[in-house]
């Protein structure tokens, strides 16, 4: 059975670094970096990492289906927040997957990403894989890194029914070509000299990649209709479809300006924003560079047109809030140590036999819908909160995650510790009954008011750095509309 | 209902420690200072007590857990000493077990002592901790300010009240707490401060100021309680009773289900009906003399006017506005400059409030004493708005 892509989602941090911002900063001692410092690139608000960002990609890619066949998840990135704990399985717990999934995490390289989806679509069954990237790279402070990279995620389904892009074929060369490295134990990249990186690397092996895949599909290069290539230095991509006679405008934005190299989410983000536009007929060429190189060639179906809508690329992007505060991005990033005071010691020890006995309330925000009187309730319990029911033990799991919302109260507090004060938090009101005491998140002051929309989003409610633990929680956000200031 | 505790027990001794930032004293300072008040108040010996209570909240920042730092401090020789806690409503929860042991014959004269000494934490503001294994995992790490001024927001909304009017009102409810305890040299902070002071304080948890905050205060307060009759055969003459002791706590539903509107407090209500019918009081705007209130900020006292059905509901803003609860008002609130100003060491709020009524009645408040009172009440807070403990007691003179 022909296998292929089934569905496709995007997220990108709301907030969108000036890099204007990093130059003015470093300008002191690196002049320099003031020739990159056009455009804007993503970064994760602090309650945000990979996890986060895989979440929110595929809730998107799941828009408007049935979880129920989804049979594993794969997910791909070069920051896992865990070394060793199944970072997949904290994503299958958010999305409320059946438990008899299979999961992996796929690291170790920036195509980590292209190579699980060819794994996905190589070996697509009955199911539904759910693979996602994600990477919010660290980078040092007045590196290059720091202004081309961006944080982000996407997410596509892979199965052999409801196919809106199908597998045409798909070519690896693998290399060890040591362009950049981070060893064991260390915070950033280490990289060589990018002339030999741009001359060596992408120029070379690349090609080697996508000729043997156009030779291997009998497709010409004229006939791709999106060729989608991440790379930071420009001109590459087009050089590379240029030499097998690729159109010049089949060659994808890269959103460098926009957002920035998100690792190894990149070639899938990049190729989500191609599906977003994409018709029937449509032949896209993913390459991804990194040890060698990935070449995946896909064929738009008919099913495209029917895939119901989603926030995808364009609506991640339209959701974007420019941040000129670099001082900010440098303590998100865990780049420089303010002084929180004592209330920032507060001990965030987790009880993982609670977290493990709790993990559907927490981790999937699932909470009660009595059977006796309808009523829903978070937390769920035994005795029905209802002060006319009460019934006991008669709750059924019921899910608040993707219920709209809106505010009862709120207040902005520069008391409690919070790595980006004011705290925002208060009553939020389920729109189907039940409330819930949450933080709120990407809200700035003036924007929310009692009665306005919320939405739910998966992310980081606590770092515990005695540990090197962080336990996630779901918290709300303004129910943006449209580009922010 | 049961027939309740009204004048079945008789203060017959208070002390209260001068509350403030106390460096030089630790809690068994604090509590030999305001026991010793209340055992020469009282005219008895030590040894004539013969159960006790200690509250305390915060009791990993001083004295630790137990009832044992109260029986050693005090040398309690060989009686039952119970400790106590539940949240702000804790001093008031140590005066109930006593009051209690009373009334039930099973003692004739008991303790109840309440302590908090919260100047040791390095900071300003109550101690952040956990909440619980489960708790952490979803509660946010709000602070009291921040949950308390979430009924700003949503009393705003529900009474189509301005910001600006809201703002200016609760900024009155602190100017005159202000001014109240410029005249008590008990009080943690004695300073009459003005509006504008008020209103262009820093801001702590929008749309609370510096000055919508209550003082975090060590200090310590107690009451000797026996029966009307043994207060009798002691020689007291002006015996102040017990009215009525009341305790509510949230069964959850505020926070779980749809019905609370987030501006006002479910349990004070109760309550406040419950003490009022305990007490015999059929008209509080009229009948009571005086209250003191939980006022750990200033808004929590004007949402608390309506829930004690004082001010009618939505009218809160223009009582405090009329003066309606200053000195010089029908309801004098927070005479003795509230937890505002006398601060508010957990334990021992609900025992320091109770004190003034106390003195009030027995007409010994000196520069603040209000004229001929016969009913005082006090109530206290604790917890959130969505989730708390709410404790009332009417206390007055016994006839």
């Amino acid at each position: 059975m022909a296998a292929g892509i089934t569905a496709f989602g995007a997220y990108i941090p709301r907030l969108r670094l000036n890099r204007a911002s990093i130059a003015a900063a470093h300008k002191w001692a690196m002049p320099g970096l003031r020739g990159m410092a056009k455009g804007e690139r993503s970064m994760c608000n602090w309650d945000e990492d990979a996890i986060t960002m895989a979440v929110e990609a595929a809730r998107d890619c799941l828009t408007g289906r049935d979880r129920s066949d989804i049979d594993g998840v794969f997910f791909a990135s070069t920051t896992l927040p865990f070394i060793d704990r199944q970072n997949a399985g904290v994503i299958g717990a958010a999305l409320n997957l059946e438990h008899g999934i299979s999961s992996l995490d796929i690291t170790g390289s920036q195509r980590a990403g292209t190579s699980a989806l060819i794994t996905a679509l190589k070996s697509a069954g009955e199911g539904d894989t759910l693979l996602v990237a994600a990477d919010a790279r660290k980078a040092q402070p007045a590196s290059s890194s720091e202004m081309q990279f961006g944080h982000g995620a996407a997410a596509l389904t892979v199965g052999t029914g409801n196919i809106v892009a199908r597998l045409v074929g798909s070519y690896t060369v693998t290399t060890d070509f040591v362009d950049h490295f981070r060893g064991e134990g260390q915070e950033f990249d280490y990289g060589w000299e990018e002339r030999w990186i741009r001359e060596e690397g992408y120029s070379k092996i690349v090609p080697q990649a996508v000729k043997a895949l156009l030779e291997k599909t009998g497709v010409a290069g004229a006939q791709i209709s999106r060729f989608v290539m991440p790379c930071t230095m420009k001109g590459i991509p087009d050089r590379i479809a240029k030499g097998f006679g690729i159109p010049a405008e089949a060659v994808a934005d890269t959103l460098g300006e926009v957002c920035g190299d998100t690792g190894a989410a990149h070639a899938l983000l990049m190729l989500a924003a191609a599906l977003e536009t994409a018709k029937a007929g449509d032949l896209i060429l993913v390459a991804a560079f990194g040890q060698g190189a990935d070449a995946i060639l896909l064929e738009v179906t008919d099913a495209i047109a029917s895939l119901p809508g989603r926030q995808g690329v364009s609506g991640a992007l339209a959701r974007g809030r420019k941040e000129d505060d670099y001082m900010k991005f440098l303590s998100f990033q865990g780049n420089v140590k303010l002084d929180w005071g004592m209330r920032g010691e507060v001990d965030n020890k987790t009880a993982l036999s609670s977290e493990y006995r709790n993990k559907e309330m927490v981790t999937g925000f699932t909470g009660g819908k009595c059977s006796v009187c309808g009523t829903v309730q978070f937390p769920r319990t035994h005795y029905c909160v209802n002060p006319n029911c009460q019934a006991l033990d008669t709750q059924e799991p019921y899910s608040f995650a993707d219920s709209p919302a809106r505010v009862m109260s709120f207040t902005a507090d520069w008391l409690s510790y919070n790595p980006s004060p004011p705290f925002f938090y208060g009553q939020v009101q389920f729109e189907t009954g039940g409330r819930v005491l949450m933080g709120f998140t990407d809200t700035d002051a003036g924007q929310i008011d009692v009665g306005s929309s919320l939405k739910m989003m998966f992310r980081i409610k606590d770092y515990d750095n005695d540990r090197g633990y962080r336990r996630y929680f779901w918290k709300a956000a303004p129910v943006s509309t449209g580009k922010e200031a | 209902m049961a027939r309740g505790i009204r004048d079945k027990v008789a203060i017959i001794g208070m002390g209260c420690s001068k509350f403030g930032e106390r460096w030089d004293s630790n809690a068994e300072d604090l509590m030999v200072e305001a026991f010793n008040e209340a055992l020469t108040d009282a005219g008895i010996e030590k040894n004539q007590i013969e159960a006790a209570w200690l509250g305390t909240a915060f009791d990993r920042v001083h004295v630790g857990a137990s009832a044992l730092p109260l029986s050693t401090a005090l040398r309690l020789s060989s009686i039952p000493v119970t400790r106590v806690e539940n949240m702000c409503a804790t001093g008031t929860e140590a005066l109930r077990g006593a009051t209690y042991a009373v009334a039930s014959g099973a003692c004739d004269i008991a303790l109840a002592l309440g302590v908090e000494k919260l100047k040791d934490t390095g900071y300003g503001g109550l101690p952040a901790g956990s909440r619980g294994p489960l708790p952490d995992l979803w509660v946010p790490n709000g602070s009291a300010p921040g949950n308390f001024a979430q009924l700003a927001t949503a009393y705003s909304a529900k009474h189509g009240v301005s910001a600006q009017d809201l703002k200016e009102a609760i900024g009155h409810v602190s100017w005159k707490s202000h001014q109240n305890g410029a005249k008590n040299s008990k009080a943690h902070l004695q300073k009459a401060v003005t509006m504008e002071t008020i209103l262009n304080a820093p801001m702590i948890a929008e749309p609370l100021g510096l000055f919508d905050c209550c003082g975090v205060s060590d200090g310590s307060a107690c009451a000797i309680v026996t029966t009307p009759e043994i207060a009798k055969s002691l020689g007291k003459q002006d015996i102040v009773s017990i009215k009525a002791l009341q305790l509510c706590l949230s069964d959850g539903v505020e926070s779980a289900f749809n019905t609370w509107d987030g501006s006002h407090f479910a349990t004070t209500r109760v309550a406040a009906k419950k003490a009022y019918e305990e007490a015999g009081i059929k008209d509080p705007r009229k009948e009571l003399s005086m209250i003191e209130v939980h006022d750990c900020f200033s808004v929590t006292e004007l949402v608390t006017m309506e829930d004690l059905y004082i001010s009618a509901e939505g009218q809160a803003v223009k009582d405090v506005m009329d003066g309606f609860y200053d000195a010089d008002g029908p309801v004098p609130c927070q005479i003795d400059g509230g937890l505002k100003c006398f601060g508010h060491p957990i334990g021992a709020s609900g025992l320091r409030m109770i004190y003034e009524v106390y003195l009030q009645l027995l007409g010994r408040a000196g520069p603040r004493q209000l004229k001929n009172p016969t009913f005082g009440l006090t109530h206290n807070l604790g917890g959130a708005p969505h989730a708390n403990v709410s404790a009332i007691s009417v206390i007055g003179r016994y006839n």
